[in-house]
């Protein structure tokens, strides 16, 4: 299962980074694949980019409001945020494990042999205030004289966006380095940051501050795909604590925002095949083991506790 | 016959095709309003803002 999910992140990484012919053009990708929403976290300025990111797209039009609304435009971010929904709704943070070319960065440099630690459960809330201060209130609020607001995460925060898309401009067009100022240098040390860290822990970005993390965290109760537990099965042995990379407590709380279904605590921990992907409520893999039950006496079960 | 049983005890989540179905009608009604061509138009364009330079 691992080795098909660090495969499809690859597929996923090159697939919304597919113009690869920037080195010769030294520009970005204009073309009409451009309406098409990234599902993971991918600046739209990352000269490979073929996607559009959806949280530099959201906070462009909620800061373009005032103006677009003054020309009789109704741009709300409705288009975007139902794309996200959408998303969100079928996969939630699956995305995050299996799509995200961030994360699998991140997943890359937490393979250096280093001492790992563990990051606080308190910190995971940071990333719930970078969505809503960042990317929704600032961009709103903080407006300049023309009544445009700005995009508040992508400028100050995104170190997705100073790897992907601010280090490659700034080799592929030598004139912006003339622009470098005191932001560039905020958003490198955040980018510093993250990288060392995603050396010693396993994906902080996802888990401390990303604000696309956070918003396909908000649909861990309702989306189409999720992993659950059978409790008749599961003996309390804690094994999946130990492989979860978000460290998520699974047997305790299995729809838990934090999970990103990567699988490992199915396919690598768990021996008693008490962990089961479901597609709306039908469970569709019993775990990677054979035991004497039958997948359709999970089911069983399952609708008998529903 | 017993697998037709089993069938009857799948409970099928009716809150992710809520979601969704919710979440489609945000995309059309951002897609009447013609938002695709304003995000195709500033993914277009290199922000420098977006990536902290300028």
């Amino acid at each position: 299962m691992e080795f098909i999910r660090k495969w499809l992140q690859v597929i996923f990484t090159f697939a919304v980074n597919g113009n690869w012919s920037f080195p010769f053009t030294r520009g970005i990708y204009q073309g009409p694949l451009k309406v098409i929403c990234s599902p993971g976290l991918n600046c739209y300025s990352c000269p490979a980019s073929t996607t559009y990111c959806p949280i530099g797209s959201l906070q462009n039009l909620i800061g373009g409001v005032r103006l677009a609304i003054e020309n009789g435009q109704h741009f709300f971010g409705l288009s975007v945020l139902g794309g996200m929904g959408v998303l969100g709704g079928l996969f939630g943070r699956l995305i995050c494990g299996w799509m995200c070319p961030f994360g699998f960065v991140q997943e890359m440099l937490h393979k250096i042999s280093s001492k790992k630690v563990k990051i606080p459960r308190l910190l995971n809330y940071g990333k719930y205030g970078v969505l809503l201060v960042f990317v929704v209130l600032l961009p709103l609020f903080m407006v300049d004289d023309f009544g445009s607001g700005g995009p508040w995460f992508c400028k100050t925060l995104c170190p997705a966006g100073t790897l992907e898309a601010g280090l490659p401009l700034l080799l592929l067009q030598p004139h912006l380095r003339s622009t470098l100022g005191v932001l560039f240098v905020g958003k490198m040390m955040v980018l510093v940051l993250f990288m060392v860290w995603s050396v010693f822990s396993s994906r902080p970005f996802c888990r401390v501050m990303c604000p696309l993390g956070a918003f396909y965290g908000l649909f861990s109760r309702v989306r189409l795909v999720r992993m659950q537990l059978d409790k008749q099965r599961c003996t309390n042995c804690e094994a999946c604590h130990a492989v979860c990379p978000m460290e998520v407590k699974f047997n305790e709380n299995p729809n838990d925002p934090e999970c990103i279904t990567c699988m490992a605590c199915m396919s690598k921990a768990c021996k008693c095949n008490a962990i089961y992907v479901e597609i709306g409520g039908v469970p569709i893999h019993a775990g990677a083991k054979p035991v004497e039950s039958s997948s359709a006496d999970v089911a069983v079960r399952q609708g008998q506790e529903g | 016959m017993a697998k037709k049983t089993n069938r009857l005890y799948y409970k099928i989540r009716k809150s992710p095709i809520v979601v969704i179905g919710g979440a489609v009608l945000l995309w059309i009604a951002g897609v009447a309003a013609g938002e695709p061509e304003r995000v195709w138009e500033q993914a277009c364009q290199i922000c420098l803002s977006c990536i902290g330079l300028g």
